[in-house]
């Protein structure tokens, strides 16, 4: 016989496609994931205009957000909507499905992160159009390949912390709240909304300093940073992100599961579980 | 001594001495079967039986602590990736996509096998055809069923699993999915089915193996099984309780199998004329009344229970 099993990345590349179709398909996953970040661009240059840096010079205020909030939306299009989506996949028993084919485990779990990717490269480039666009964000074209970097170690980090999000959520019901409770907090305290600066406690800065979104950040503003005089790398940063990456990966290859949680038909679309009554205990 | 057929074409699937425990509970003891190509075999068996442990071991998703497994030439236990190529699964409480439509969820799980079944034929098969561009989320329990079948067939599997099919299905829609298979067995394919309903199996099975607390209690045809229980007549009683220390007597003296149990007595028995003399007579002498007395023929339901000795109820819910 000629059949042959498709090859791996034939398989990858479709289901990076078909994991974009899904995400379109869901308004609700593209608002908070690309507009949400957009509405705070457009607030904070309105209330905050025009800000002097020292030699009397004025820039945007964007020129500081633009950048800080491209960051947050590619760590939602990756940690946050791989977290949730992947556990509510499993809730649904797609997850359990997807066991049952020939696709590799691999392929499907290269597509959810890929997809990721996809759309953090949609959203960043979109925040920094805007940015450029309206705000007159001053990008330099010398440090492009920095900020390249770091938006890969980021997006792949927080990729995979997405994946350990989904293993060690409970529930697809609630990840979400998980994902919530975790992102925003960490926001907070790395320069996304506000720079936390010398006057608030110390602890906050040590907090932001430990946890990987500052670093996310902080190495990409590096490249935007009107402050800054030569190199834009941040190697150190770089380390940080990809340790935290590593830190996730393996608590996804340890706790990752394809099976719902036994008693938890009651998803958030618990109407999947109808056509299973009848059955009480698993033979 | 080997039959024509058997040298023909080796076995789809071979079991043999398959055990499995968690912790202490014996979920499969010792099972052995074997299924032929094109056959419709079924693993019959209340809940927690270990009909789904066995099959998932036969489909590589559960580790064995016993016994060995040929599916299609390979141990499903170490078998590499390309394995489930020629498999379909269908299994208990899975979920598509609701964001799909019917076509884009069967394009996109087909497109992983190397051999695929038009889409429009699939449809048709499984009776969705006019649904292909309706939203998985916009179907009925019984359509969503179907997609699970439909996905099952989309790579052409040589063997196909069916995990207890129509539990939760209403009798018409029970007929239809009967149909389906039916369809499916005519194109060749080898099905391997779980249920827990005798009527479903002996519509639907060409071999059977009854187990029960993980261990074979029966197997053959539907009609060797029907056959079996076709000789023996059952005659029951209601019996005063109190009587029960001293009919053992009685019991003894019958030609058929007894029980007492609940204040009822069950005999099955293979000379019915002879039984029911000894019993009315016991029952005279002693001025013993025999309320509800009857003698019928069991129905497949009534061996089915008794091959499994589960209580009336457990397994029988359709």
């Amino acid at each position: 016989m000629a059949d042959r099993l498709p090859s791996p990345l034939r398989l990858l590349v479709h289901q990076i496609g078909y994991q974009n179709r899904v995400f379109r398909r869901v308004p609700i996953a593209a608002f908070f994931t690309l507009a949400f970040p957009l509405m705070f661009l457009l607030l904070f240059a309105a209330i905050f205009g025009d800000v002097g840096i020292s030699g009397g010079h004025e820039v945007a205020a964007a020129q500081f957000y633009a950048p800080g909030l491209a960051v947050f939306t590619a760590a939602s299009a990756t940690y946050t909507n791989i977290g949730i989506s992947t556990a509510v996949a499993r809730d649904e028993g797609i997850l359990r499905r997807v066991r049952s084919t020939p696709l590799p485990r691999w392929v499907y779990l290269g597509g959810v992160v890929g997809s990721g990717v996809c759309i953090a490269v949609f959203g960043v480039a979109l925040m920094l159009t805007v940015g450029i666009g309206i705000y007159g964000v001053d990008a330099d074209a010398g440090r492009l390949l920095p900020a390249v970097v770091a938006f890969v170690v980021g997006t792949a980090s927080f990729a995979m912390l997405g994946l350990a999000l989904a293993a060690l959520a409970p529930s697809g019901q609630s990840s979400p709240a998980l994902a919530q409770a975790t992102i925003l907090p960490m926001a907070f305290v790395s320069d996304v909304f506000i720079s936390v600066g010398d006057d608030p406690a110390r602890w906050l800065e040590v907090v932001g300093d430990v946890l990987p979104l500052k670093a996310f950040v902080e190495s990409f503003f590096a490249a935007f940073d009107p402050y800054r005089t030569g190199s834009a790398w941040e190697p150190e940063l770089l380390v940080r992100m990809g340790l935290w990456g590593v830190f996730g990966a393996v608590v996804a290859a340890r706790r990752f599961r394809w099976e719902p949680s036994t008693g938890s038909s009651s998803g958030p679309r618990g109407d999947r579980s109808r056509r299973h009554q009848g059955r009480s205990v698993p033979s | 001594m080997v039959s024509l057929a058997a040298v023909s074409a080796s076995p789809a699937l071979t079991v043999s001495g398959l055990g499995k425990s968690y912790g202490d509970v014996r979920a499969v003891d010792d099972l052995s079967f074997h299924v032929e190509p094109g056959e419709v075999f079924a693993l019959l068996g209340p809940n927690g039986a270990g009909k789904s442990t066995t099959v998932e071991i036969l489909e590589g998703h559960r580790s064995r602590d016993a016994g060995t497994v040929e599916v299609l030439g390979h141990d499903p236990g170490t078998a590499p990736g390309g394995f489930r190529d020629r498999i379909g699964i269908v299994l208990q409480e899975v979920g598509v996509e609701r964001e799909l439509t019917v076509r884009e969820a069967l394009v996109h799980y087909g497109a992983c096998y190397s051999r695929r079944r038009p889409v429009d034929e699939v449809l048709e098969l499984v009776g969705l055809d006019g649904l292909g561009d309706r939203r998985t989320h916009r179907l009925s329990g019984g359509q969503k069923r179907r997609i699970d079948l439909a996905l099952g067939i989309i790579g052409d599997p040589d063997l196909l699993f069916l995990d207890e099919p129509t539990t939760g299905f209403d009798p018409s829609a029970r007929r239809q999915a009967w149909e389906m298979v039916d369809g499916l067995r005519s194109l060749g394919t080898t099905i391997v089915l779980t249920s827990h309903y005798m009527d479903e199996v002996q519509a639907l099975a060409d071999r059977v193996l009854v187990i029960a607390n993980g261990r074979a209690v029966a197997a053959g045809t539907p009609d060797e099984l029907r056959g079996s229980m076709d000789r023996e007549t059952a005659i029951r009683a209601r019996f005063p309780m109190d009587r029960e220390g001293t009919v053992t007597g009685l019991l003894e003296g019958l030609a058929g199998r007894s029980t007492v149990r609940d204040g009822r007595l069950d005999v099955r028995t293979e000379d019915p004329t002879a039984d029911l003399h000894r019993l009315t007579g016991w029952a005279l002498e002693r001025g013993v009344a025999l309320d509800d007395l009857e003698v019928v023929r069991p129905t497949l339901e009534d061996v089915y229970l008794d091959l499994v000795g589960g209580e009336p109820g457990e397994g029988t819910d359709g």
